[in-house]
Formats: structure tokens, C-alpha cells, sequence
């Protein structure tokens, strides 16, 4: 088992720079997630950790040892592609074998005619074979090993990559976006498989995905990456809860969050469409923020909004999306095409709203998270005085 | 929504019933099926000329009028005189030694080059694969010279090897290989990697068995070039017991049988046999890799 220590790996394709200086310690054992938009850096840096591609400049270290100059297959990591990348003329017992036969036997054992002189070989190939069974078994493959990859299907297809990757038990597991060609249903599945498998085995997992669902539902910690820097590293709920910038806060949860313009005006105090919110922020006056209020935070006002005594704007519903346990409302600004706000809604409370009618929807400010022009996220200040006796004016 | 028109619902210049839609296919089948069968006859007749004349007394051969089937069949006489008066069937172990040692070289030396240009980053690759392109514009003939004094010196002619040696180096094996295998998917190469292949093994192991169709298709090509290539062994070939299958044609073709047509085409008939049934067996392979590396 192994730590992994990533020290200022930068790397440029041409004049294309991938990756500029990451840092990142990932502990033994842990399963730590890159997420990001396509081409922010993610496949590439999972693959300089691989030793399929060299960095430019920083290092790599595994187990605490520097494995720069290290080929692949020395580093003692294992791989799941994307397109799981099997070995097609080969039997799903051969490719699970293929890695413990190069590793077991040597060049001239290996060689087609030669290798029949050897004594050893049956004896090494009756351990393989034992080996390649128990994973088989694990993964619930005893009865397609005698397949070739074409007559499997998608899933299937995975199980063997991971066998493959399973079956020379490596410190780690770098894992490029496994689950992206299989269906919607078996991507939930494997999602729980795969995080039982981290458990049961105990290895490092580093596990690349633009999916944010999988990020959160599987990883001890995510770092997110974005145009080859890793814009912030925590806890699935870290991430979501508190996010460090508007860029992290657009990707991580589903729907995305709804960013309102807003200003900052005198003593900090943050304006909603002209209407002062209970939040303040260590911005000058006129500075414009951004505010984010995520989709579960937002809720119907009955009667009359303003004596609720929470912070309210009015928005049309355009549109009602029945997920079955839950509606996602879609609401227009009024005054403000282009830009809509979502809401989650009981089935209860959605299913006797009328879309084109006009809603208040209420909030809570500490829900709200504040962005400056930069995107960096503002800590919120403790509110003066003056906020006890906010009143919430018509919109 | 009555705004909306369909495009399809828009006048058509007669309905189309269908009789005239049958009438229309049949005529558009008739059609492609006469040039097509037009197209064979004018490839296939001089085969089946050959095949026709080995069979006929020299009577019949020399007959004015054209006939399709001999009155006398005279094969038997025809075969055994070409079979007992030349060495036909050494030409053709000749013909295999030489297309068989040529093809392993062949394959040996381009199959590793164009994995290195397809999938391997190096310093320089593209101008290599420039090179490469450059020579496939060079006929054999350029170098012949050169060659011929080179193995002369050597006192290498007259030998298997000198007939061999010129081709060893296929530009066009390096290129068609290239083609095909660029569009193998680099995540198997770097999954062997990861699994402890050597470069050379993957190249052995994972790549070529994938690229059996362009193999296949690469094998007509060369074994059909050598099998006929009159020039080349004509050069450097004197000594009958070495002809392959041309030359010793015309060896046999010079001696006393110069104007038995009968026996002379019952010669040439021995000595197609083997091309045309090794190429009717590989036809499905050879289709896949012509078509697989030409839409690639």
C-alpha cells in the first residue's frame, strides 16, 4: 500500500500548457478523485502518474519513493480505461493472466517454441491460473473467461478491466473515467461496487471523472482541476458546502447552482435586485458579487412574502421537471430573460403549481454563498446591527 | 402548426406504382450487372483461353474457326509433355521459396517500422515517414545497377538470395501498415505497457494479431508481384534449376517446345494454379484489409 506525492508536476503539449505546477499528497489507502471539465489536465496528470506520459518538471513519489525514473510497469500502479482497453485476440482468462505472466515468467519463458524447454513454466502458469481464478471469482467472471472481449458486454467488459487491474494487486489504482461508457442504470451499480472494492482492498484509488455525481458519491476527498490547477481539495461535502470559488460552485451539485448578480453596498452589506440582505462581506461599496443559492435552499413564500421576514424575490415557473421523488422547478426572472433560477420541490408542493404563474421564493442567508468579481469565494462577516431589522421591499 | 409543410408532401412528377418501381430496379439491376459481367469476361477470357488451349490437340489450336470446347481432348498429352520436358514443378518450389522468403523479411523488418511511425513520438518521425513516401515513388528499376554490380562482387548471383534481397525493404508494406495501425487504440498500448511489455512485444503480441486483414491483403499484393516478376530474376539468374516461374517459362518456352502452344499453356495453367487458389483463399481477408486501411 502506498501514499502518493505529486510535487509541482507541470507539463505542456507544444505551446498547449496541460498542467502547471500540482501539488497534491494523497494518503495511503485513500480514494481521492480528480474532477473537472474536459481538457482541465485531469487524464494527463492520472497518466504521468501511470508513467505513460513524462512530466515536464516536479516530481512523482509512491510509498514515499520518487518513481521518475520509473517505466509503467515498475511503479507498481495498476490502470482502468475509459474504453477498458482489453486485449482483443485474447480470451478474458489471457488478459486477466497477461500481467502476472509478465511479471512471473521470464523473456525466453515467454517466447512461443522456447518456452516448452522450461520446467518451471507449468508450475508458475498452475499459480497464475490459481490467481486469475480468485479474482474471476471475486468479480463474478468464472463463466466468461474462456470469451474474447467482442462477445461481452459493456459491463462485463469493465469487470475483466478491473480483474486485469485487480489481479496483480497494485499499491495503486488509477482509474481514467471507467464508468463513462456504460449505461445510466449500470453506472449506479458499478459506482457501488467500485467503492466496495476500495474498501475490501485497501489500495489507493485515484479515480478521474467529469462526472461530479461520482466524484461525491464515491471519494474520501475530490480535487477539483480546472485549465491544469487544482482549484480546491476536500471532502465530497467540504466542496459542496463550502465552495472555493464560482467555478468549483458551477461544477459540484446537480442542478447547478443558481448565481444571482448582486452589490455590495455601504458597510459591506450585500444588495439583492436593490434589496439588502442580512449578509455583509470585506468588499468596497459598488463592488458587484456574485451570490450562490443552491437549488434545495430556495422555497415557496406562501401569502404574502413580506411577512415571512426571510429575503424573497419573485420569479415565473416556466417549466416543471418530474423526477419522481422530487420535482426540479424551472423559474424565469422577471425582468431578466436569459437568466432562470431551479428550485427543488416536493412532488407534494410541485404538482398543484401552475407553470407561467408568479412565485415569491424565499431563502436563507446563510445558505447563500458570496463570490467576488474573481470568482474567489467571500467569507460572509458577522452582520452589523442594523441587519436585525431588515425588511424585505417589493422587487 | 398548419404552417408547417413537410417536404416530402410536395408534388411528385408521376406516382410511382409498383410495377414501374420493379420495372425501374430491374432495369437499374440489368444495367450494373452488364458492365460488371462485361468487366469479368474481358479480365477472365485470356484465363479461360489459357485453360481451354492446354487442353486442345495442335490441330484444333491452329483452326481458323473459334471454338469453346476441343472435339479431341488432348489435356493428358498437353500436361505430361510440359510435366516431363521442363522442371515445372521445380519453378513453382522456386516460386515459393522466393515469394515465401521475401514476404517473412518483408513483414519482419515493416511491421516494426510502422509501429514506430504510427504510434511511437520521436524526434524526426514525420520526416522519416516522408522518406518513406519518397520511396514509394522509386521503381525497382533505379537501383537495379547498383544492386546487381553489389551482388556480382559478392559473388552472390545465382543464388535465392540474390533474387530476394532488393525486396526485403517494402516502402509500400511500411506505409499500408502505417495506416492501419494508427487507428489502434492507444489505451491497449499503454494498458500493455502497464502490464511489463517490451515495445518489440507489443508489437508482436497486441498489434499485429489485430492487423491479420492488412497482413493478409499486404501478403497478395507482395506474393503475386513476386511469383510474377520476370525482371529482376531474369538479371540475376542464369542458371535454370533457380528460375522461378516466368523465367523458367521461358526457358521451356525456348527449347524444342517454342511453338507446342498446346504444352505451353498447360505449363503456364501449373504455374498460375498455385497464385490463383492461394488468393481465392485469403479473398475475405484480403476485401477487409483493402477496404479497412482505404476508408481509414
Amino acid at each position: 500500500m502506498a501514499a502518493v506525492d505529486l510535487a509541482s508536476i507541470a507539463k505542456s503539449f507544444g505551446a498547449t500548457k496541460v498542467l502547471g505546477g500540482v501539488d497534491l499528497d494523497i494518503a495511503d489507502g485513500e480514494f481521492l478523485t480528480l474532477v473537472g471539465p474536459s481538457g482541465c489536465g485531469k487524464s494527463t496528470l492520472i497518466r504521468i502518474i501511470a508513467g505513460l506520459e513524462s512530466q515536464d518538471s516536479g516530481s512523482v513519489a509512491i510509498g514515499g519513493k520518487r518513481v521518475d525514473h520509473l517505466r509503467a510497469h515498475e511503479r507498481r500502479v495498476a490502470m482502468v480505461f475509459q474504453s477498458y482497453a482489453l486485449y482483443p485476440h485474447m480470451s478474458v482468462r489471457n488478459n486477466i493472466a497477461l500481467p502476472l505472466t509478465m511479471s512471473r515468467l521470464s523473456l525466453w519463458q515467454r517466447l512461443p517454441l522456447l518456452r516448452l524447454l522450461s520446467g518451471q513454466r507449468r508450475q508458475v502458469m498452475r499459480g497464475i491460473e490459481a490467481d486469475v481464478g480468485a479474482v474471476a471469482a471475486q468479480l463474478q467472471l468464472e463463466h466468461l473467461l474462456d470469451r474474447k472481449p467482442a462477445q461481452l458486454s459493456g459491463g462485463q467488459r469493465q469487470r475483466v478491466a478491473l480483474g486485469r487491474a485487480m489481479v496483480r494487486s497494485p499499491d495503486v489504482f488509477l482509474m481514467d473515467e471507467p464508468l463513462s461508457n456504460l449505461d445510466a442504470k449500470l453506472r449506479v451499480h458499478m459506482r457501488t461496487e467500485l467503492a466496495e472494492l476500495h474498501k475490501r482492498l485497501g489500495a489507493t484509488f485515484i479515480y478521474v471523472t467529469h462526472d461530479q455525481v461520482e466524484a461525491m458519491t464515491m471519494s474520501d476527498r475530490v480535487a477539483m482541476m480546472d485549465a491544469g490547477s487544482i482549484l480546491q481539495l476536500g471532502t465530497p461535502s467540504q466542496l459542496y458546502e463550502k465552495p472555493a470559488s464560482l467555478k468549483v460552485a458551477q461544477f459540484i451539485g446537480s442542478p447547478a447552482i443558481n448565481l444571482l448578480p448582486a452589490s455590495v453596498a455601504n458597510g459591506g452589506r450585500i444588495e439583492l435586485f436593490g434589496r439588502p440582505l442580512a449578509l455583509a462581506v470585506a468588499e468596497g461599496q459598488g463592488a458587484s458579487v456574485t451570490l450562490g443559492i443552491r437549488a434545495e435552499a430556495l422555497s415557496l413564500v406562501p401569502g404574502e412574502p413580506g411577512h415571512a421576514g426571510r429575503p424573497w424575490f419573485s420569479a415565473r415557473l416556466r417549466r416543471k421537471e418530474n423526477l419522481g421523488s422530487e420535482y426540479i422547478l424551472h423559474f424565469d426572472l422577471a425582468g431578466r430573460d436569459a437568466q432562470g433560477v431551479t428550485m427543488r420541490a416536493s412532488p407534494a408542493v410541485a404538482a398543484s403549481l401552475s407553470e407561467a404563474a408568479e412565485f415569491a421564493l424565499g431563502f436563507d442567508e446563510a445558505a447563500c454563498h458570496v463570490f467576488n468579481a474573481a470568482g474567489d469565494r467571500l467569507e460572509p462577516k458577522a452582520p452589523g446591527a442594523a441587519t436585525a431589522s431588515v425588511v424585505p421591499l417589493r422587487a | 402548426m398548419a404552417e408547417i409543410a413537410l417536404p416530402a408532401a410536395g408534388p411528385v412528377a408521376a406516382p410511382i406504382t409498383p410495377a414501374g418501381a420493379i420495372a425501374r430496379r430491374l432495369f437499374s439491376l440489368v444495367l450494373i450487372h452488364g458492365i460488371l459481367i462485361a468487366g469479368a469476361i474481358f479480365m477472365l477470357l485470356p484465363f479461360v483461353w489459357m485453360l481451354i488451349t492446354s487442353i486442345k490437340p495442335p490441330s484444333e489450336i491452329f483452326n481458323a474457326e473459334i471454338s469453346l470446347w476441343p472435339k479431341q481432348f488432348y489435356g493428358v498429352e498437353n500436361y505430361s509433355f510440359a510435366l516431363s520436358k521442363a522442371p515445372l514443378l521445380r519453378f513453382a518450389l522456386n516460386g515459393v521459396i522466393l515469394c515465401v522468403g521475401i514476404l517473412v523479411v518483408q513483414l519482419l523488418v515493416a511491421i516494426p517500422c510502422a509501429y514506430a511511425l504510427a504510434k511511437l513520438r520521436f524526434p524526426g518521425r514525420d520526416a522519416l515517414f516522408v522518406l518513406v513516401l519518397l520511396g514509394l515513388c522509386i521503381p525497382v528499376q533505379v537501383p537495379a545497377m547498383p544492386l546487381y554490380i553489389a551482388l556480382a562482387e559478392l559473388g552472390l548471383l545465382n543464388t535465392y538470395f540474390s533474387m530476394m534481397v532488393p525486396f526485403f525493404l517494402s516502402v509500400f508494406a511500411i506505409f499500408l501498415f502505417r495506416q492501419f495501425f494508427r487507428s489502434f487504440p492507444d489505451d491497449i498500448i499503454h494498458a500493455a505497457r502497464l502490464d511489463g511489455m517490451s515495445e518489440f512485444e507489443i508489437v508482436w503480441r497486441i498489434v499485429t494479431p489485430s492487423a491479420w486483414p492488412a497482413i493478409a491483403a499486404f501478403s497478395v499484393f507482395s506474393a503475386v508481384a513476386h511469383w510474377n516478376d520476370l525482371y529482376w530474376p531474369l538479371i540475376v539468374i542464369s542458371d535454370a534449376k533457380l528460375a522461378p516461374p516466368p523465367l523458367g517459362m521461358m526457358f521451356f518456352a525456348d527449347a524444342e517446345t517454342g511453338s507446342n502452344y498446346g504444352a505451353l499453356t498447360a505449363a503456364a495453367t501449373i504455374l498460375t494454379a498455385p497464385l490463383v487458389i492461394a488468393f481465392l483463399i485469403a479473398r475475405r481477408r484480403f476485401i477487409d484489409g483493402i477496404t479497412m486501411t482505404g476508408v481509414k
